[in-house]
């Protein structure tokens, strides 16, 4: 008795130091996710030629909308912004649209090539061409130096079908069946029965393809690098990103430095403007993600 | 819904027999399947017929079917090239360490943040903790030069602390890029990564906590003996689908952060192929080290499912 006693006691101390260190881990941990972003943003409100002194932390020290106004007038960054705005509605409505498709096709019990199909889907996960094969691909049809590359390349992926496909899997076939009798067609229950049905995961493969798109920045370097007025938000902040770093940016800072805009700030202000829709969006979208996560993770 | 379900429940499933009548029943379902299908040819498939170069001396001009044949005489040129060989430790190097501390990470913040005793804390911690996950490696790399810049924030806490007299170039060292490298991976990628094991975690029956409290089992004896065990499943079939990536874990970041001084360290295979076939138009060198990664991936994939099956753990397949 008397020894159990004192276990008890002994770890409810070590109880109280864990929770104390696991508290301070977990602050530690959220300073260093979040400081990182809020003193870009920090910096994206301060006064440019100010902040190259250093020392600007979690609030401005000279405040100063200048470097919003110069990225807000350059014109491939407003280009960019309305290509990738265009690139994320349209990729993913017709993602999300062939995606659910083709989970519906794959998750009828009685559809005769049920296990061809999927198997057909599955392979592309671990085997590709690669990037020369597929750039030339893209160059034959006529994909390079257009639109259509950033939305019908990777229109269709297995993943998204699989995590649909789970979703759909675990829909009831009476539903399917006592339609059938109303004599309703493969396409009725598809928009009208199942579709429904299936908002959830719907919003959450929606959500995973539109941060994809609105992310991407490779296809535009490789596919459009000529065509500037189909350039991405993207894109546009990766040269900004290159031209500060790989030049030194000490010319340019100096040419800037009367009109109090530097490279860094500007691209502070940039790395805000792409990051805010999805910021703002995340709070309310976050629990979308994370059942995507966990559909996304069952096997086969 | 979760990867620690042990068994899978078998559906007895008999296949539809081909008739007349299915078909007829099912040509909405055939039709689009058919369309589908052409996608995913054009798009998937037909590239691979593109490996095709690689044992070519390819000409544009030419084409795939008029271009000289020339067996692996490519493979052998590239294999003699120091830089290649150099990508491809990079790449390895790289893809193994991010691998490791991604998945050591990812675990251990599941397990202490599972031990988060206020639900309303343990939510607001785990919905920060994956932000970074959804912003483009450009804005991590803008991030991570800003941060790790002469004026930058460890510079400046670094000699604060006097761990160092001046400022640092990290990007002018190649001794700094792959740590630099892991350390954007665990960034961006630990709270995410948590997602799974959170849920499996949460799986776990807490009758199996109470039993091995009865028996005297402390806090970290629960760890061990309870929540590792649990999630095991969960953990050998990421580990899986993740060997299988290894080396495809190895291009924005590098060729974003990469710079001319740390050349040696920051090429891997894909910037490999993205420098000598497209900006030099050398296809069949580009592809040749294409389909080396693909095969490599393929065996790393197959054999690490071998081993898990060998000793009678999950397997993808």
């Amino acid at each position: 008795m008397k020894l159990l006693k004192k276990n008890k006691k002994k770890t409810s101390l070590g109880d109280k130091i864990f929770y104390f260190c696991n508290g301070i881990f977990m602050i530690a941990f959220v300073i260093i996710t979040l400081y990182p972003v809020l003193n870009t943003l920090v910096l994206s409100f301060n006064d440019g030629t100010d902040a190259l002194r250093g020392g600007i932390h979690l609030w401005p020290r000279k405040w100063t909308l200048k470097n919003f106004e110069t990225v807000l007038t350059k014109d491939n960054l407003i280009t960019g912004a309305i290509i990738t705005v265009a690139r994320t509605a349209i990729g993913t409505l017709l993602a999300l649209v062939t995606n659910a498709l083709l989970a519906f096709i794959v998750s009828r019990k009685r559809f005769l090539f049920k296990r061809q199909l999927s198997l057909f889907w599955v392979i592309t996960m671990y085997v590709n061409g690669g990037l020369i094969p597929t750039f030339l691909l893209f160059k034959g049809l006529g994909l390079t130096n257009s639109f259509g590359v950033y939305v019908i390349p990777g229109m269709l992926s297995a993943f998204n079908m699989l995590v649909i496909r789970t979703f759909m899997n675990g829909i009831p076939d009476s539903l399917e069946e006592s339609a059938q009798l109303d004599g309703a067609g493969y396409m009725t229950i598809f928009l009208r029965i199942i579709s429904p049905l299936c908002k959830p995961v719907y919003a959450t493969v929606a959500l995973f393809v539109a941060v994809g798109q609105w992310n991407s920045w490779f296809d535009a370097m490789i596919y459009n690098r000529m065509r500037s007025d189909l350039t991405t938000l993207q894109y546009e902040l990766m040269k900004l990103l290159s031209s500060v770093t790989n030049q030194g940016g000490s010319v340019e800072n100096l040419k800037n430095a009367a009109g109090a805009v530097t490279p860094t700030s500007v691209r502070a202000a940039a790395t805000i403007i792409t990051i805010l829709p999805i910021v703002m969006l995340y709070p309310f979208l976050q629990r979308y993600f994370v059942t995507g996560m966990t559909l996304g993770g069952v096997k086969e | 819904m979760s990867l620690t379900r042990k068994k899978k429940e078998k559906v007895n499933e008999v296949p539809t027999k081909i008739t007349w009548k299915e078909i007829k029943r099912q040509k909405v379902l055939l039709f689009w399947s058919f369309l589908i299908v052409v996608y995913g040819v054009v798009f998937y498939y037909l590239p691979l017929a593109g490996w095709v170069m690689a044992f070519q001396n390819y000409k544009p001009k030419d084409g795939i079917f008029h271009s000289e044949f020339i067996g692996l005489a490519k493979f052998e040129q590239l294999f003699h090239d120091a830089t290649f060989l150099r990508v491809i430790r990079n790449t390895l190097a790289m893809g193994v360490i991010n691998l490791v501390v991604c998945f050591v990470t990812a675990i251990t913040f599941a397990i202490l943040l599972n031990e988060l005793q206020n639900n309303n804390r343990k939510k607001v911690v785990q919905t920060i903790s994956y932000l970074p996950h959804f912003l483009s490696w450009i804005i991590v790399t803008g991030i991570l030069h800003g941060a790790l810049s002469g004026s930058g924030i460890i510079n400046e806490l670094l000699v604060a602390f006097h761990i160092i007299d001046s400022p640092i170039n990290f990007f002018a060292h190649p001794k700094f890029f792959w740590p630099i490298v892991a350390f954007a991976n665990i960034w961006k990628e630990t709270g995410w990564n948590a997602i799974i094991y959170l849920a499996a975690i949460t799986a776990i029956d807490p009758c199996l906590y109470e039993a091995a409290s009865i028996d005297g089992a402390g806090r970290w004896e629960r760890i061990k003996y309870v929540t590792l065990p649990g999630i095991k499943p969960t953990i050998i079939i990421l580990l899986l689908m993740n060997v299988g990536n290894v080396l495809n874990a190895g291009f924005e970041i590098q060729y974003l952060l990469g710079n001319g001084l740390v050349k040696s360290v920051s090429e891997t295979i894909d910037i490999y192929v993205l420098k000598w076939g497209i900006s030099q138009g050398d296809y069949a060198i580009g592809t040749a080290a294409g389909i080396f990664k693909s095969l490599v991936s393929i065996i790393l994939i197959v054999v690490a499912n071998q081993i898990a099956k060998h000793n009678g753990e999950e397997r993808l397949f």
